[in-house]
Parts: structure tokens; C-alpha cells; sequence
């Protein structure tokens, strides 16, 4: 990512990471990838109140081509996993994705034949939003720390065995 | 349940209720056992004649039991007959309700299927055969409804593995905390590609 020179990165190659970092990190395209009750809370978030559209990630794209974000919101099973790996690599990079919920990250109460526990056994995952489902103010500190992460590390390659960023709904949640 | 008690409901003191009754006199010897309780009745039939019964209960003036609420299926493992099939009827013109039970003894030769008199029943006796394994003799169409091509097994049988998954893509090597997930299966290919 950005330009390289023989000697080390110059003031001008990492200002430039910054801002492309900086850009990407505020006009996230989602792909929200809903498939169960999560999904209410994701609309939730999406809606006038919670609004995620002030942090830039407004727009979803339902397809993974235009996406950079993959929301992955709620339960997969083992039937759908195939489909979620699919659209995971159709998207280009730089991508990122972030596990909605409790189901997303660790199959949830979930322990059976049916449910895949946690879609980082699929897809690498870079914030997993815990909750069931999470409060839409944790969805949206989820989005905070991803673009920080962003900003950061700027776009993750491909797998990642570590996860870097967790957010606890119940320190976030303020009733 | 082979006990016939009925409570709560307002029949004479030892009679089975009405609907069982009507069963009974209609087809000696079907019933093989009855209960009830606060109104709401449960019988008991033998598979050997179930078709006959349920177009009795659908027809017949005096049950008219139009709605197939819902066809549904118990594993008693070490108890022989071992699975047995239930079916909950609703009449909306009459307003009562039942709960017929068939006990399966081998799932292969299973029940007849209902869905000549209500074509409702078809793709819940498709979920009975795919959680338990049990035919419906007659049914147009049994095969899996919920589970993909290329699993194994019938889940919701006893003798199932509790978390026995089979998954389609390749699991990811994940560092757990805890570790409470039961092995995966080896990875198959999936049919259809």
C-alpha cells in the first residue's frame, strides 16, 4: 500500500497511507449479510436514531463486488456457509468484516449440529460485535474500533488467526 | 401413555371423552390408548387403518377437523415401539381440537402419509422424515427439507451426536477459549459442485 522507495518510508508515503486510510476508513460500503434477529438491531442502527450513516458506512451494497465491509449479522449454519465463503471472496480488496452478534462470533447458545460456531472458522473477522443481539450503541463503537483499526494497520490481508478487536456490549450499553 | 385418565374435563367420571368415544365406536379396537385434560383430547391408533381414521376425523359431520395443525415426531429411544408420529387437528367450523398419535416401531417402514386429505401436511411429514428418518408412505415428495444434500444422518434421532456437525467448507483453524464444540466430522465436498 502506497508508494515505496529503496530507503525506508518517507514523511510523504506514510502521510499518504494516512490519508487513504483516513478516507477509506469513512466511506465504508456494508454488505450486510442478515440473516436472524440480529438483523432488527442492525435496522436499528441504520435507522434516524442510532444512525450509521454519520460515520460514513450508510450505503449497503447487496453485492459483494461494490462492498468493502461484509456485515455478517446473525446466525450461519453449516447450509450457508458455502454462500458466505463465496461472497467473502468476491469481494475485492481491501475488505474488511465484522462478526454481528453473538452467533456471528462463537455460534451464540448455539451448540448443535446445525450452527457454525463463529464465522472466523469460515471467513478471517476483523471486530466481533458481542451481544445477543448487541445494543446498536455497541454496534456502532464496533464500527469506531474498526476504523481505527483502519486507520491504523490500513487494509488486512488475507487470513488472520488473532483477533484484535472485541467490543463488550455490557460496558458499552448505557441505561 | 397407555393410561386412560381424563381430568379436568367435563365428561362422565370413567367415560372416555367425546371425540375418543366417537373413535371408538366408529373403529373398535383402532384406539390402542387415551387421555385428556381440560378438554383437550389425545388418542392413541394403531397405524394398520390410521388412513380410514383421519378421513373419518376430516369428513365425518360431527368432528369436520379441517386444519392440519401440525405433524410432528417423538424418538423414545430404549422404548419399543421407538419413535412415534403426532398429529395435532384443529376444526375451525366446530372449534375443538385433537391429538392423534401413531406409534413407529422402524422408521423405515413409517406411516402413511396424509397428505391426500390434507395437503398441508406435506412438507411437515418432509421435516419428520429428515429430523427422524421415518417414511410417509404415499408422499409425493420425501426427501430433506431443512439440511443440505450430503448429510448424514437423521439429527433429531437420540442416538445423534449432540453437536455431530458436518460441515461443507473447510473449517478455518480458530484459537478457542473454551473448548466445548464437539469434533467436526471430516471435511466432504459438497454435491452440487
Amino acid at each position: 500500500m502506497g508508494v515505496k522507495f529503496p530507503s525506508a518510508e518517507s514523511f510523504v508515503t506514510t502521510k499518504l497511507d494516512a490519508v487513504v486510510n483516513w478516507s477509506r476508513k469513512f466511506s465504508l460500503f456494508q454488505y450486510p449479510f442478515v440473516t436472524a434477529c440480529c438483523g432488527m438491531e442492525y435496522m436499528a442502527v441504520y435507522g434516524a436514531h442510532y444512525d450509521g450513516a454519520r460515520f460514513g458506512a450508510e450505503i449497503p451494497r447487496f453485492t459483494p463486488r461494490q462492498a468493502d465491509l461484509l456485515f455478517v449479522v446473525g446466525t450461519v449454519n453449516h447450509k450457508l456457509a458455502p454462500i458466505l465463503k463465496r461472497v467473502h471472496e468476491q469481494m475485492a480488496e481491501p475488505k474488511w468484516v465484522i462478526a454481528f452478534g453473538a452467533c456471528a462470533s462463537s455460534g451464540g447458545f448455539y451448540q448443535n449440529y446445525a450452527a457454525v460456531a463463529g464465522i472466523d472458522r469460515i471467513i478471517p473477522v476483523d471486530v466481533y460485535i458481542a451481544g445477543c443481539p448487541p445494543r446498536p450503541e455497541a454496534v456502532l463503537d464496533g464500527l469506531i474500533e474498526l476504523q481505527k483499526l483502519i486507520q491504523e494497520k490500513g487494509p488486512r490481508g488475507a487470513g488472520g488467526l488473532n483477533p484484535r478487536h472485541t467490543v463488550d456490549p455490557l460496558v458499552l450499553s448505557r441505561d | 401413555m397407555t393410561d386412560t385418565q381424563t381430568t379436568g374435563h367435563p365428561a362422565a367420571a370413567g367415560a372416555p371423552p367425546a371425540l375418543t368415544a366417537l373413535l371408538q365406536q366408529t373403529f373398535p379396537g383402532v384406539v390402542t390408548a387415551h387421555h385428556a385434560q381440560y378438554g383437550d383430547e389425545t388418542a392413541v391408533i394403531g397405524r394398520e387403518r390410521m388412513l380410514d381414521v383421519f378421513r373419518f376425523l376430516r369428513d365425518d359431520p360431527r368432528c369436520r377437523f379441517n386444519l392440519m395443525v401440525d405433524v410432528t415426531a417423538v424418538d423414545y429411544l430404549p422404548r419399543v415401539p421407538r419413535f412415534e408420529v403426532v398429529y395435532h387437528l384443529k376444526s375451525l367450523p366446530l372449534g375443538h381440537r385433537l391429538r392423534v398419535k401413531v406409534p413407529v416401531a422402524a422408521a423405515e417402514a413409517g406411516v402413511d402419509s396424509i397428505v391426500s386429505l390434507w395437503v398441508a401436511a406435506d412438507w411437515y411429514e418432509r421435516e419428520c422424515f429428515d429430523m427422524y428418518g421415518i417414511a410417509f408412505q404415499g408422499h409425493p415428495n420425501l426427501k430433506r427439507l431443512l439440511l443440505y444434500e450430503g448429510f448424514e444422518g437423521h439429527p433429531l434421532r437420540k442416538d445423534y451426536p449432540k453437536g455431530l456437525a458436518q460441515p461443507l467448507v473447510e473449517m478455518r483453524p480458530v484459537r478457542e477459549r473454551y473448548d466445548y464444540h464437539d469434533e467436526y466430522q471430516p471435511v466432504r465436498q459438497p454435491a452440487e459442485n
